[in-house]
């Protein structure tokens, strides 16, 4: 999930004989599918929600381009090299998208990116671990968006119009992402002992922080209720955590390699792999600001927003400028 | 004054399509960025052949609380459809 740890504002679901007349009626329209669009009335505590997760989700993809990036020059071929430039231009497109549905709440993206800088907004705790060799941009393809496409596609129905057509478009992308990082895997993992082995590696290090990007267990997380009540959320976070595993697992058996976990296991009685928990503690503490490369990811966004600022302005001047000229000449 | 770049909606018409379809928007200084920056986002998958952008202040919207007083009307004239009439069909087609 590229929006994990959403504390839903307010104070819980509310019963129907709770409700004004206003959000008696928005939770009737909520319930018989119908989509919010910007204009509609909506609880404050839903667009507030909605400006956290989509805010969230598109820094996600902004700050998830670091990690990708860090290995652009380093491409063992020139193919491999075109496909990730094209993939990172990709999520720099899906960040875009995304701003633009949270500004449809009545936010502005300078607003949003400020609360990323100055750390007040969160970005998914994938992107604070580090590429440490070729494989890793297989695995992350592979894994991290496999793990954001199994929350994606059924965000597409979530209830917030702008937010949903977002994730439609965003899906159709993100397939080719996944594609192609199992590709990289598949060549690794055929290739010589050494490659196979640098798959393997990717393997171990990234896949208890993909399960994590589903968010804490439905045990802790207090705010599901809420987001699921409103539909903007539609599945809990275990159930995809579950959902994702079923699927990965054969792909990595595939690739002949071991998914690190010594108690996961097929339950013929459920139907599904049982598999151990990550480290929560981990996870918490990745959030807060303590993980392997959360410094390094924000020095890297503010010091691009800060040396960019006389480019940005540049252009404005030069774009307010030309206006007056044009304006004269009429 | 505020320093952050308007934004622009973006309309693009398709390889077969009839018109002009809204897709996304985007902030850009001008309108000439506005072009390239939505060529390189929105057709980056053969998705158009023509690009429309409009600074988004230049746009207004019916509201949802005029549902009624701007649709309804269309409601209560059902012989506007052709198929309101019925024609003999000995007539022929028509």
């Amino acid at each position: 999930m590229y929006a994990q740890m959403i504390k839903t504002a307010g104070t819980g679901v509310k019963d129907s004989s709770e409700m004004t007349e206003q959000e008696r009626h928005f939770q009737d329209r909520i319930d018989a599918g119908e989509k919010i669009e910007p204009k509609d009335w909506m609880p404050e505590d839903y667009r507030a929600t909605l400006i956290r997760q989509i805010g969230q989700h598109a820094h996600s993809e902004i700050v998830g381009q670091l990690p990708e990036g860090n290995w652009i020059t380093r491409a063992p071929t020139l193919e491999r090299k075109a496909i990730l430039l094209a993939k990172v231009q990709d999520e720099a497109g899906h960040g875009l998208y995304l701003y633009c549905a949270a500004e449809t709440l009545g936010v502005s993206r300078d607003e949003l990116t400020e609360m990323l800088l100055d750390g007040r907004m969160k970005y998914s705790s994938i992107f604070n671990y580090p590429t440490l060799n070729w494989a890793d941009i297989g695995a992350v393809g592979w894994l991290v968006d496999g793990a954001a496409i199994m929350n994606q596609v059924p965000l597409q129905r979530t209830s917030y119009g702008p937010y949903s057509r977002a994730m439609i478009r965003i899906c159709k992308e993100e397939s080719f992402h996944q594609r192609q990082g199992y590709d990289i895997m598949m060549k690794m993992a055929q290739g010589t002992a050494a490659q196979k082995a640098m798959a393997q590696d990717a393997l171990n290090r990234l896949w208890f922080p993909s399960l994590m990007m589903f968010g804490p267990s439905d045990k802790e997380s207090v705010h599901s209720t809420q987001s699921m009540a409103w539909g903007i959320k539609i599945n809990t976070n275990d159930e995809l955590r579950q959902k994702f595993v079923d699927q990965t697992v054969p792909q990595a058996e595939y690739l002949g390699l071991t998914v690190p976990d010594e108690h996961l296991k097929w339950n013929d009685a459920r139907g599904h792999y049982d598999f151990s928990e990550p480290d929560w503690d981990e996870f918490f503490d990745v959030l807060r600001g303590n993980g392997p490369c959360n410094k390094d990811r924000m020095a890297a966004r503010n010091t691009a927003w800060d040396d960019g600022k006389w480019v940005r302005d540049g252009l404005l001047a030069h774009a307010r400028k030309k206006n007056v000229s044009r304006m004269a000449a009429e | 004054m505020n320093n952050e770049w308007p934004l622009w909606e973006v309309f693009i018409r398709g390889q077969h399509g009839m018109s002009h379809r809204h897709v996304g928007s985007l902030h850009a200084p001008d309108a000439e960025m506005a072009i390239k920056n939505a060529r390189d986002v929105y057709t980056r998958r053969n998705e158009g052949v023509s690009i429309w952008v409009v600074e988004a202040a230049n746009i207004a919207a019916s509201s949802p609380s005029q549902k009624g007083p701007l649709y309804e009307p269309s409601e209560s004239k059902v012989y506007r459809h052709p198929t309101f009439f019925d024609i003999p069909d000995d007539v022929g087609a028509m």
